[in-house]
C-alpha cells in the first residue's frame, strides 16, 4: 500500500484559536476515507492545509511525497469541493462544467452529462436562480466528473434532498469501483455514509480521537442496559464511554466486549445492543455530563 | 448492515444464505465484489473481504479472467456448518429461556410441533 497523505505533527493556529492541534496520520491509496467531527472540530482547517490553501504553523505534510504548498504537481492530481463554493452569479452551470477540464485532466465530460441528468441539474439556469440543493449538485458531479487522484468532499450535500443524497453515494461507490481513487468525505451525516468507509478519522477540538479502519469501529462499543445494581458491577473496572440513569435502570457504553463476556452480561439479565459510528462519535465528543457523574 | 459486526462477515453470510437457499446454485457464477458493493451500498474492498472468506473456506473459487463460483458441495458442507451453530444460537437460548418461564421439557416439545403445524 502506498501512502497518498502523510502528515506528521501539524499544528494550524489562528491567533489563539488552536484548530489544528498536533495531528498526525496517513491515507493509503484508494480507499474512501471518512473526515468526520462536530462543527469547528477542524475538519476543514485540514482539508485546506492538505490542498496547500493554508499555511501550516508547524509540523509536516506530504501530498504524494511532496508538499502541497504551490505545488501544481501535487495540485493537478486533487480535487477539492467545498461546502460553499462560490461562483460568479452570472455564470451558470454549463460555465462550471466547461472550466472544469482546465483544471482535472482525467475530466470526463459523459459522465458528467449523464450526472447532470441523474441530479436533473438545469445547467442553462444562472447560478443566482439555482437552490442551495442545486448548488451542492454542480460540486458533486465536478467533484466525480474530474476522476482526480485525490479527492475532497467537504459537506458537499448542504440542500440536497434524501434521494439526490443516495444519488451521490451510489454513483461515487460505482465510479469508485471502475476508477480506483482516494477520496476524503467529510460529513456530519455519518450514519448515511459509514458503510461506504474503508477508514476513519474523527476529529475533535483539533485532536484526532479516532483514526481506524471501519470494520473495527463498527461492534468497538455496546450498549449495556438493565438494573442499575447490575450495570454498575458489570461496569466495573472498564472503560465506560457514556452512563445514564433513570430510577432503577441505567446504560452504559463500554469498549469492546468479548465472546465470553457478552454471553456472560446476557446471563446477567443485562441487554446488549450495538453503537452505531454516528452514536459513537456523539459519546465520544460530547462533554461529559456532570450529573451522571454524580449519581453514579 | 447490522451495526454490532464487522460488514465482511456479513455479507459472507448473506452469500451463504443465497447458497443454503437454493438462489445460489452450485456451480454457478456469483456476482462480482463490485456488484456486491454496490448492491449493499457498501465499500469495495468490504465487499472483496467477504468474497475471500468464502473463497479461503473453500465455499466459492475463483475462475481465472471469469469470475467467483460456487464450489460443487458447498451447500452440504454450508448445512453441516449452520447445523452445529443451530445448538448454541437458536437451542440453548430457546432452553434457557423456556426453564425461565417455567416451560417443561414436554410442553416445549408440544408447542414446537403446534407452531409447524399452524
Amino acid at each position: 500500500m502506498t501512502a497518498v497523505i502523510e502528515v506528521n505533527n501539524l499544528t494550524k493556529r489562528f491567533g489563539k484559536l488552536t484548530a489544528v492541534d498536533d495531528v498526525s496520520f496517513t491515507v493509503e491509496e484508494n480507499t474512501i476515507h471518512g473526515l468526520l467531527g462536530r462543527n469547528g472540530a477542524g475538519k476543514t482547517t485540514l482539508m485546506q492545509l492538505l490542498t496547500g490553501q493554508d499555511f501550516a504553523t508547524s509540523g509536516s505534510i506530504r501530498v504524494f511525497g511532496e508538499s502541497p504548498v504551490e505545488n501544481a504537481r501535487v495540485l493537478g492530481n486533487v480535487c477539492f469541493i467545498k461546502e460553499s463554493q462560490k461562483y460568479p452569479e452570472d455564470f451558470t452551470a454549463t460555465h462550471v462544467f466547461r472550466s472544469a477540464p482546465w483544471f482535472f485532466p482525467d475530466w470526463d465530460a459523459d459522465y458528467a452529462r449523464r450526472l447532470i441528468a441523474d441530479f436533473r441539474l438545469p445547467v442553462g439556469r444562472r447560478i443566482k436562480k439555482l437552490s442551495r440543493g442545486q448548488l451542492s449538485s454542480i460540486g458533486v458531479i465536478v467533484g466525480l466528473a474530474s476522476r482526480a487522484p485525490l479527492t475532497f468532499f467537504d459537506e458537499p450535500y448542504l440542500g440536497l434532498d434524501a434521494v439526490a443524497r443516495q444519488i451521490f453515494y451510489d454513483r461515487l461507490l460505482e465510479d469508485y469501483s471502475e476508477h480506483p481513487r482516494t477520496v476524503i468525505l467529510s460529513t456530519h451525516l455519518i450514519d448515511e455514509v459509514s458503510d461506504l468507509l474503508e477508514t476513519e478519522l474523527v476529529i475533535d477540538e483539533g485532536r484526532v480521537i479516532i483514526d481506524a479502519d471501519a470494520e473495527s469501529v463498527r461492534g468497538s462499543a455496546t450498549t449495556v442496559a438493565g438494573k442499575r445494581s447490575d450495570v454498575d458491577a458489570f461496569a466495573v473496572g472498564r472503560e465506560v464511554l457514556h452512563r445514564d440513569a433513570i430510577g432503577g435502570i441505567a446504560t452504559v457504553t463500554v469498549a469492546r466486549l468479548s465472546e465470553m463476556e457478552r454471553a456472560a452480561a446476557i446471563r446477567n439479565g443485562l441487554e446488549l445492543s450495538p453503537v452505531s459510528l454516528q452514536q459513537l462519535i456523539v459519546q465520544k465528543t460530547q462533554a461529559p455530563r456532570q450529573e451522571f457523574e454524580q449519581s453514579a | 448492515m447490522d451495526d454490532s459486526r464487522p460488514i465482511f462477515l456479513q455479507i459472507a453470510e448473506k452469500i451463504e444464505n443465497d447458497i443454503l437457499s437454493g438462489s445460489l446454485a452450485e456451480e454457478t457464477q456469483v456476482p462480482s465484489t463490485n456488484e456486491f458493493a454496490a448492491f449493499y451500498r457498501i465499500n469495495p474492498a468490504t465487499a472483496g473481504k467477504g468474497v475471500n472468506l468464502l473463497v479461503e473456506a473453500g465455499i466459492l473459487y475463483k475462475k481465472r479472467g471469469i469470475g467467483m463460483f460456487v464450489t460443487d458441495g458447498s451447500r452440504a458442507r454450508l448445512v453441516a456448518q449452520r447445523r452445529e451453530q443451530f445448538q448454541d444460537e437458536y437451542l440453548r437460548p430457546l432452553v434457557a429461556e423456556a426453564a425461565k418461564l417455567g416451560i417443561s421439557q414436554g410442553q416445549l416439545a408440544d408447542m414446537i410441533r403446534e407452531e409447524k403445524s399452524a
